[in-house]
């Protein structure tokens, strides 16, 4: 099989890995070395597929043969799709002649699992190893380990890579018994607290002055969680994400919209859930890390899914009007965020412009605040909303979108930057 | 009322600021030029600039102005100096913590638009391999760039850092950067028939692009607000663009219409089995609950 024909194989298979990131490595570049490469600013995003996915590595699979019979992936055992196979050599070739040609930022390299999870993480880790000792190569490299394979494998996956990552795939157990018969949430984390572990060590060791420089250790662990693919709530799946967050120091958790493939599982619903539940999940993410809501306030037990129509923050103010209407010129920061229609960086806008000049409706249209949006829920030094306003139970039919965009408008912005700075990490 | 003409870089604006500054003048009585707006008309010597003291101005604001110079927009420089007064002589030496300041915003939203320009050469750049050198074996790449705005120079050095190992030219009709591996070097632009239409590698990249797209998660306006049409005429990934679109819907009625698989029984293997005998034993997790 020629090297075209399994790369249609092989990056057709890895297209259902959502992850995308490039930033939030430690910063490097090929100056004074033999290779090319760089990495530490802010990823880019080398080109834009029509599902409005930002590629900026070079995503493949090393095979997509498989033991495993996950029940949502096109990989898995019971799947009738062609097989095919890269040697390290061919990955290291491509990701060499696509990043000289400013193609990609670097590689994400996964695999199916053959023979066992040592035999094929050794064949993954010995790519990094050729790029990075062979080639000098400094550009970005992310890979997927597999929770049982053995530690000094991981360990030599961190050593080369930027970015390692295992996935969740489902947030409870018994999502995963029924679809993914071979994965374990107990194993899988455990694999992520011993990453975790890694990771600070070597932090703690940079630190110390007198230290010699320790060997590189990947800078951070992401995941991605299936949405739609079993009966999990939004608060589930919330739940499971603020604890990897909080318990393993995860970079990131995406969230994958479960898409129909072309070897559907007679296990699975045939409907893909709205793709507007992941933007939503997205956003409900971010509140979570950059917004200091918790899950309970978003989603709770008497309400475990997120509203489709209104994004988490607004749904969430209408829920709670007795916070506002909040003044712009006193409220401190953390209520501030609270306001929708306000984003991170506006609000330390607003706290730093306030402290020289009382801040009227004029200075919040400076700043591009969507002011539909806010007015209700804010006080300037020239507004006040009307009390009515909020007591009013047309408030929440006010925000409502006109129901023709309501699965097509994904182009809207949500809390924080738009949808492709949701996905690549950068605010 | 003096009119000040200057070629358009940020270096000249610098040095007539700081002796309009020394002096003084305050910006309603400067009409500032540029040799982009009139052609020919050389900038004529005054005075000699003195080399008075000159206030101190914040490295951000300077910063800041090395990028909105790199802007079209005839205003800047005037723009510019009303801010540089209003820090030094007008007392508002706080003036850039002000963001809701229409003049301060104006220069935010320059740069913005720079920043923008420039994360977007850093992406859309495509080399194509000219040429190996025999006597050192190094690659030499040669890409072509069409910028909205004059930022080859402010772009240059990211692509230093990422590609020191090869040797490089990107040229744009305004102007060229160059490396050798050892010095960043600037000429005068060039048309586009001076760079390479083709690569061998850009089929084997076309194929990449088809097969990583999802047809079942169509979102077109998404990929044209990061990728907008005007950069498509130099990717050799965007003519298969418009093909993605209009059959993603076929195949994914295909998808929805294939019979669903049964699964398959394990093969014999002893990882597997040991898989199993682990799971059989394993604990349930800990929190969170799994059910709310
Ligand atoms: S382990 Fe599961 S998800 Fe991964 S390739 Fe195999 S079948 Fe797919």
């Amino acid at each position: 099989m020629d090297i075209q024909h399994k790369l249609e194989i092989l990056a057709d298979a890895a297209k259902y890995d959502a992850s995308c990131a490039s930033s939030g490595a430690a910063r490097k570049d090929s100056r004074g070395g033999k290779g090319v490469g760089s990495t530490g600013g802010t990823g880019i995003c080398h080109s834009y597929a029509p599902d409005g996915r930002c590629i900026s590595l070079l995503k493949v699979l090393l095979t997509n043969a498989c033991l495993y019979d996950c029940h949502y992936c096109i990989n898995r055992r019971s799947s009738n799709v062609q097989r095919a196979r890269f040697t390290p050599e061919e990955v290291v070739r491509l990701t060499l002649d696509f990043y000289k040609r400013n193609f990609i930022e670097g590689l994400f390299l996964s695999s199916g699992i053959i023979r066992s999870a040592d035999y094929t993480m050794e064949l993954v880790v010995e790519v990094a190893r050729q790029l990075r000792e062979e080639h000098h190569f400094r550009g970005y490299i992310h890979l997927k380990t597999i929770p049982e394979a053995s530690p000094a494998l991981i360990e030599m996956a961190g050593r080369y890579a930027d970015r390692i990552s295992i996935n969740i795939e489902l947030p409870t157990q018994q999502g995963l018994s029924k679809l993914a018969p071979e994965k374990n949430l107990a194993r899988t984390q455990d694999a992520m607290g011993h990453i975790r572990g890694k990771i600070e060590e070597r932090h703690a060791e940079k630190r110390k002055p007198e230290a010699p420089k320790p060997p590189p250790f990947a800078t951070g662990q992401s995941t991605q969680m299936l949405v739609g693919a079993d009966d999990s709530t939004d608060a589930v799946i919330l739940q499971r994400a603020d604890l990897l967050y909080g318990t393993y120091r995860l970079r990131r958790v995406y969230y994958s919209g479960f898409s129909p493939i072309p070897e559907p599982s007679a296990l699975l619903p045939i409907k893909p859930p709205p793709l507007v539940r992941e933007h939503r999940l997205y956003q409900a993410d971010w509140l979570l890390r950059f917004y200091g809501f918790k899950v309970e306030e978003i989603a709770s037990a008497a309400a475990p899914n997120l509203d489709l129509q209104l994004d988490p923050k607004l749904a969430w103010a209408l829920r709670n009007r007795a916070t506002f209407p909040v003044d712009v010129n006193r409220a401190p920061r953390e209520i501030l965020l609270r306001v929708p229609g306000l984003g991170v960086r506006n609000v330390e806008r607003i706290l730093s412009a306030r402290r020289y000049a009382r801040l009227r409706l004029a200075d919040l249209l400076q700043l591009r605040v969507p002011m539909k949006k806010v007015l209700p829920f804010i006080i300037a030094a020239d507004h006040t909303p009307a009390r009515l306003g909020l007591d009013d139970d047309s408030l929440r039919a006010r925000f409502l979108p006109p129901p023709r965009q309501m699965e097509l408008d994904f182009a809207a912005p949500p809390v924080a930057g738009d949808i492709d700075s949701v996905r690549s990490g950068e605010l | 009322m003096r009119t000040v003409v200057i070629q358009p870089v940020f270096e000249e604006w610098r040095d007539r600021a700081r002796g309009l500054l020394a002096l003084r003048v305050p910006p309603e009585e400067v009409l500032w030029s540029d040799e982009a707006q009139e052609p020919g008309l050389f900038a004529e010597v005054e005075e000699a600039s003195p080399r008075g003291p000159v206030p101190k101005v914040p490295a951000a604001f300077l910063d800041m102005a090395r990028s909105v110079a790199a802007h079209t927009d005839a205003r800047r420089w005037g723009a510019l100096y009303r801010v540089l007064w209003r820090l030094t002589h007008g007392g508002e030496r706080h003036l850039l913590a002000v963001a809701t300041d229409p003049e301060v915003r104006q220069l935010q939203l320059w740069c913005k638009a720079i920043g923008r320009d420039i994360h977007k050469m850093h992406a859309f750049v495509r080399f194509r391999l000219v040429a190996t050198d025999e006597a050192t074996g190094r690659e030499q790449f040669v890409a072509w760039f069409e910028p909205e705005y004059r930022i080859v120079r402010l772009a240059a050095g990211f692509f230093e850092k990422r590609f020191a190992g090869m040797d490089w030219s990107i040229l744009t009709p305004h102007a060229c950067a160059h490396w050798d591996g050892s010095m960043l070097h600037f000429s005068p632009g060039v048309p586009r028939s001076a760079a390479p239409d083709e690569d061998a590698l850009d089929e084997l990249w076309r194929t990449y692009f088809r097969s990583i797209f999802n047809p079942a998660r169509l979102k077109v306006r998404a990929m044209q607000s990061e990728m907008p049409k005007k950069y498509w005429k130099n990717l050799p990934e965007a003519p298969l663009i418009a093909g993605l679109i209009s059959g993603s819907g076929g195949r994914v009625e295909k998808m929805l219409r294939t019979e669903a698989r049964p699964a398959k029984p394990a093969p014999k293997n002893t990882y597997l089995d040991s898989l199993r005998a682990m799971n059989e034993c394993e604990p349930p997790p800990g929190a969170p609950p799994e059910s709310p």
